[in-house]
């Protein structure tokens, strides 16, 4: 891996990789080019400095002439959802609920602790069930996939109807892997997806792709940089986006999957 | 997405438009300027859409505006309140010279791109919704962050004891924090 980083990957690699990822990445890079990966310790510091910087003022008292004047655009909001006749009601209603919030510090910034655990173990979940598609299909010699990548517009179209969004094939032959085919999976949370690719030695990796909740478009999901997690010799790197889940599993290095798993993201 | 009420999003915008302008009072007049406009245009946000995206946007709007019209000058000197960095005085000094040094430095930032590489780092927006929120092409917001970045690292690099240059000429003092009581 000597080809240079362009700074959109250094920035990339800075914003979105976790720290474990970002440490691997950087020994890599300091082989070949020992200015970059200086430059990438610079900046991940800054991060990690500006991240911090004022985190008092989030537990501050906010002052009440912000809190009238939030108050007022969220009754305006009642009021056009709510019609005349109840606006007064939903109005307090809502200056009530908003004063008890900033009582309780945290809560203001955060959700609460059982939203975000529900979502650690839905994500948890999510990329179990990737590691298990992937040992599952990996060894299979006759039936690996589904459809085959010589229909892969069909295979595209059939996945994209059945997940409900339009689903993109990476293409991974920068990192020498080609596309397999692909198939549709059943889970808790409706279908899920699985690419297969192999490159030229036999080896295979998956991309797994779904929805991880059912009321995503209910839910503040954002998005997460990438997480590194290993079942046994199955390793996966996912993230999550709107509620929206990939995960490339195989059983090859970190630095491998890593370098497989940006190649994904910036295609996806 | 996020569905929460504008209230929950009043400390993340409080501390942003703090580190922005570098001034207590500067910041919270700045959240005010903005809730001020979300209520004179509320129509124009679509309920169900991202309502901290939104005011993110009307805030820079009203940031840089004030900014062309001279109203808002970042503040060059940052003021540090005592009863404000009473309880950091216990941590390792080291983490409190850091802070103080990248709020310095930031602040010496053209206003565009510190606000690039906040949205960035500090409110952890993809280069995508920073795209949204200034209302510049994802390549400016790329470029601005490169620039922003590489200016951080030569400031923070820069020896603390030599006078740094600025735009009004140079003095030792104007680099040095003011620790000035504000309660």
């Amino acid at each position: 891996m000597t080809n240079p980083m362009n700074p959109d990957e250094m920035h990339a690699l800075v914003d979105r990789l976790q720290p474990e990822a970002q440490q691997r990445a950087i020994e890599t890079l300091a082989l070949t080019d020992p200015q970059a990966a200086e430059s990438l310790r610079s900046w991940i510091r800054q991060r990690a400095g500006l991240r911090e910087l004022h985190r008092d003022v989030l537990d501050e008292p906010i002052p009440a002439s912000l809190l009238r004047a939030a108050g007022r655009f969220s009754a305006m909001q009642q009021h056009m959802n709510t019609g005349w006749r109840q606006s007064g009601i939903a109005a307090s209603v809502v200056l009530a609920f908003g004063v008890g919030w900033i009582s309780h510090g945290e809560l203001v910034a955060n959700p609460a602790p059982s939203a975000i655990l529900a979502k650690a173990m839905a994500q948890h979940e999510f990329v179990r069930q990737a590691s298990f598609a992937f040992a599952v299909y990996m060894p299979e010699k006759r039936h690996p996939v589904e459809v085959t990548a010589a229909e892969q517009d069909h295979l595209v179209q059939w996945l994209s109807k059945r997940l409900g969004r339009p689903l993109k094939v990476p293409d991974l032959s920068a990192q020498g892997y080609e596309l397999v085919g692909g198939r549709l999976l059943p889970s808790e949370m409706g279908a899920r997806a699985q690419f297969m690719f192999q490159n030229g030695e036999g080896q295979r990796i998956t991309l797994y792709l779904g929805a991880v909740d059912k009321k995503t478009d209910k839910v503040d999901q954002g998005e997460t940089g990438f997480r590194y997690e290993s079942d046994g010799p199955v390793s996966s790197f996912y993230w999550f986006d709107q509620g929206f889940g990939c995960a490339l599993s195989g059983q090859i290095n970190r630095e491998k999957l890593i370098a497989l798993a940006t190649l994904v993201y910036q295609q996806l | 997405m996020n569905r929460q009420p504008i209230i929950a999003h009043l400390p993340g915008l409080r501390r942003y438009a703090r580190v922005l302008t570098g001034d207590i009072w500067a910041a919270d007049d700045l959240v005010q300027d903005t809730l001020e406009r979300a209520c004179s245009r509320w129509r124009l946000w679509l309920a169900g859409t991202d309502l901290r995206a939104w005011l993110f946007t009307l805030m820079h709007n009203v940031f840089i505006s004030q900014v062309r019209q001279g109203l808002t000058r970042a503040k060059l000197v940052p003021t540090v309140d005592l009863e404000d960095v009473e309880h950091e005085l216990r941590a390792p000094d080291a983490s409190i010279n850091f802070a103080i040094d990248l709020q310095r430095c930031l602040l010496r930032l053209p206003d565009d791109q510190r606000a690039v590489l906040l949205l960035v780092t500090m409110e952890e927006m993809s280069y995508e919704e920073v795209s949204k929120v200034t209302g510049v092409p994802i390549g400016t917001v790329m470029s601005r962050l490169s620039r922003a970045r590489g200016r951080m690292r030569e400031l923070l690099d820069e020896p603390k004891e030599r006078p740094v240059a600025t735009e009004t000429g140079s003095t030792a003092q104007r680099s040095a924090p003011v620790l000035r009581r504000m309660k």
